[in-house]
């Protein structure tokens, strides 16, 4: 069900082989598998209708029609026009210069993660130097302010609560207190409320009223279906907000609904917010939302994932693997490498490939057979011969088959870093140099293209 | 307010854009379809099931010479109903019981746990409940509040504590004393996280092993507003766990909780009861089909 776009348009287009030249039925076909990718990412039908027509319109361009390969083409076009509409990069917080305090008042639906989101802008805020101050205005949930001061004290931010009961008082009140305090930013968390509750709606307003906010945020849930659209226009029309911040967007939801939120309101999406630390709130980058929504993967998360797990040490790892060959030992040390990361299939969830095609399993037998390795073998596993295969099997309690397994893997990779090794000592050698950028080119724009243009359908 | 007319009011938005389709015109054509398919889809069913059904029903107009609208109404309530699994039981009537709470973070766990304790007190059964929540700041508290206000104990540990030893003196406890529902609440988690889920598997192990006087119910409670993410998360809880069923959140607003139809489908796990308001009284059963009516407008 939850195909790539490209896979869905190759199939499409692969029974149109041959034929020369698309017709403008063909384009529709491909309009309907673009439809169903992008309902499926809980993206608005409205919006889509829109959107599919538009993309419609410039697929039917001539150098789409005649070109050889109309399917990248096409998810070209829907992809730089997803881009555009989700908007540029704007994470800036739009704060008054000749005001102190600062306010910044957060709304949302109920469990969309106002308190979470509260407290690490917070804890963003206080990383370039400014004092701020949380008050916590949900006085209906129980113990919404106790959960906003045990996040603000892991986070060392005070946090004003008053007396817990209406929540514009404490609003105005902590705006007091952070003059008093010499705060210079307040962080407002409201109530979650439904945008059909007049009541609190109505609340909201008042608190608006009260404090004057710099900024008010949005906080929208990644996982929000079709209704995004009545939540987001009602906010707006009545509280108004200036940016979003979709939340839960660590999971694997396609987060269609920060395009939903765009078109119907216009308003940016400010931050995305990753996980449960203080310190996962990410800028927002439209382009990799756009191939987020079309389950293409997000190959440059995934290259800035593996940037942060990788420390020093790593580095100087892969220069001795360069100089000295790949040992068992950094084969063990990569499939540790990839279980920080969030483990292969989060990996694999990236990179857009279907889910069950990998298997975690797989891994921990790999560990298994090679810590029952002497340190010997580790460092030279050509050295394995029959015995000793056998007995690595006894230890690890894995088949011979499957220790053969593990050393053919090894095998395929100590080749391929040979292959490296050789690129670099023979100097930059040009030829080679543009293999390996136009491979990367394409992998910027999709991991899953390299299987397709194979010709056969490898997803691994 | 009665229950039918908050489940009314929750599902207007989509019950208006279906009598649209049906009034307007009230002729059966191409447009008809595509309208149809777009309000299914509006609703958070999912392109697929939402063009499975209408094609469905193309076959039986066709069939059965259908040419007006309004005819299909019914119809179509009964064709999005019979997507429903039924419910074998009830674990929260079918006593003694120990009910586990799962779900991803802000879908309504604790609240509902607070619901159905007050309810189960106001109705004389001796009720515990459990807060393996011990990862969100304040969810004991949460859970407390909660307690105080439907009189039913909460039995839990300091935050940090390891969830699954809190499960053990939960059900300790409840043995004890006799309780005949347990009601406990874990921390919300994405199923996206491996390790996260494997702590919860754990928990839910090492429950059902211990409650050996009870029998032991996983319920998944999911937000309607959820789109077709809802889908994979009860996949990925339902591979884990081995859920009972479900609990829908928060109908009473515009969202439509379609994504339900979806994952009671295709898991073949029942709805135990759906969230309409914001009173105890507003956790309601699950009827399929008046579920569908309401939402295509039937008796209007």
């Amino acid at each position: 069900m939850f195909n790539s776009l490209t896979d869905r348009l190759q199939n499409t287009f692969a029974e149109l082989r041959g034929k020369g030249r698309l017709t403008e039925d063909d384009i529709n076909r491909a309009m309907r598998e673009i439809r169903m990718a992008l309902l499926e990412a809980d993206v608005n039908y409205r919006v889509v209708k829109e959107f599919v027509a538009r993309c419609k319109e410039k697929c039917l361009t001539s150098e789409v029609m005649d070109s050889l390969t109309p399917a990248q083409n096409v998810v070209k076009i829907v992809l730089d026009e997803l881009t555009d509409l989700l908007g540029s990069t704007d994470s800036k917080l739009v704060l008054a210069q000749n005001r102190t305090p600062n306010v910044i008042m957060l709304v949302g639906l109920q469990g969309s993660g106002k308190t979470t989101a509260a407290s690490k802008l917070a804890y963003l805020l206080k990383g370039q130097g400014r004092k701020p101050l949380l008050a916590a205005c949900d006085t209906h949930r129980p113990a919404a302010a106790d959960q906003l001061e045990a996040l603000g004290k892991e986070i060392g931010v005070p946090v004003y609560r008053g007396d817990g009961r209406d929540a514009v008082q404490v609003a105005t009140e902590s705006i007091r207190y952070a003059v008093d305090h010499l705060n210079d930013i307040v962080i407002v968390d409201t109530a979650g409320r439904l945008q059909i509750d007049e009541e609190m709606m109505e609340e909201a307003v008042a608190i608006k009223r009260a404090v004057k906010p710099d900024q008010i945020l949005m906080v929208v849930d990644a996982m929000t279906g079709q209704d995004i659209v009545n939540v987001v226009s009602e906010f707006a029309n009545r509280v108004d907000f200036d940016g979003v911040i979709m939340s839960k967007l660590d999971g694997d939801a396609r987060g269609g609904g920060a395009l939903s939120v765009r078109e119907v309101t216009g308003k940016p999406i400010k931050f995305a917010s990753m996980g449960e630390k203080p310190d996962s709130l990410e800028v927002f980058h439209p382009d990799r939302m756009a191939k987020r929504i079309l389950g293409m993967g997000d190959v440059v998360g995934i290259i800035e994932q593996a940037q942060k797990v990788a420390d020093e040490k790593s580095l100087e790892d892969a220069e001795r693997m360069l100089r000295a060959g790949f040992t068992m030992d950094d084969y063990l040390s990569q499939l540790q490498q990839i279980r920080k990361m969030g483990g292969i299939q989060k990996l694999a969830g990236m990179l857009g490939a279907r889910e069950e095609s990998v298997d975690e399993k797989q891994l921990v037998i790999i560990e298994a057979i090679i810590h029952s390795m002497s340190r010997e073998e580790r460092l030279k596993p050509k050295i394995i011969n029959g015995m000793r295969r056998r007995r690595i099997a006894a230890g690890s309690g894995h088949s011979i088959q499957e220790v053969n397994m593990v050393l053919q893997q090894w095998g395929q990779m100590n080749k391929m870093m040979g292959k490296v090794r050789q690129l670099q000592q023979s100097g930059s050698s040009k030829k080679a140099m543009r293999g390996m950028s136009g491979m990367m080119r394409n992998m910027g724009i999709d991991p899953s293209m390299l299987g397709g243009m194979g010709g056969g359908k490898k997803r691994r | 307010m009665g229950f039918m007319d908050s489940l009314k009011k929750g599902l207007s938005r989509s019950r208006e854009a279906i009598s649209e389709i049906f009034y307007m015109g009230g002729e059966v054509d191409e447009d008809f379809w595509e309208d149809l398919e777009d309000t299914l889809v509006m609703g958070d069913m999912g392109g697929e099931v939402a063009s499975r059904v209408t094609d469905d029903l193309r076959e039986q107009a066709a069939r059965e010479n259908i040419t007006r609208a309004p005819q299909l109404r019914e119809a179509l309530a009964k064709r999005l109903a019979a997507e429903f699994v039924p419910a074998k039981g009830d674990p929260f009537t079918d006593l003694p019981s120990c009910v586990l709470f799962v779900g991803i973070n802000g879908a309504g766990k604790t609240t509902t746990v607070g619901k159905l304790a007050g309810k189960a007190h106001g109705d004389g059964v001796p009720c515990l409940i459990g807060g393996a929540d011990t990862f969100r700041a304040a969810a004991i508290e949460q859970l407390q509040v909660w307690g105080k206000r439907a009189s039913v104990d909460v039995v839990t540990r300091e935050r940090g504590a390891d969830p699954a030893s809190v499960c053990y003196d939960v059900i300790d406890e409840a043995e004890r004393r006799g309780a005949r529902l347990v009601l406990i609440d874990t921390a919300g988690r994405l199923h996206t996280s491996a390790d996260l889920m494997r702590e919860l598997a754990k928990v839910v192990n090492v429950t059902r092993k211990r409650c050996a006087s009870m029998p032991v119910s996983v319920v998944l409670v999911i937000d309607a507003t959820t789109g077709q993410n809802g889908l994979n998360q009860a996949k990925e809880f339902n591979q884990a766990l081995d859920l009972d069923g479900l609990i829908v959140t928060k109908l009473d607003g515009t969202a439509k909780g379609g994504i339900a139809l979806a994952i009671s489908h295709q898991l073949g796990l029942p709805i135990f009861r759906i969230g309409v308001g914001e009173t105890i009284d507003d956790l309601q059963s699950f009827d399929a089909l008046e579920f569908c009516r309401a939402l295509v407008g039937e008796g209007m």
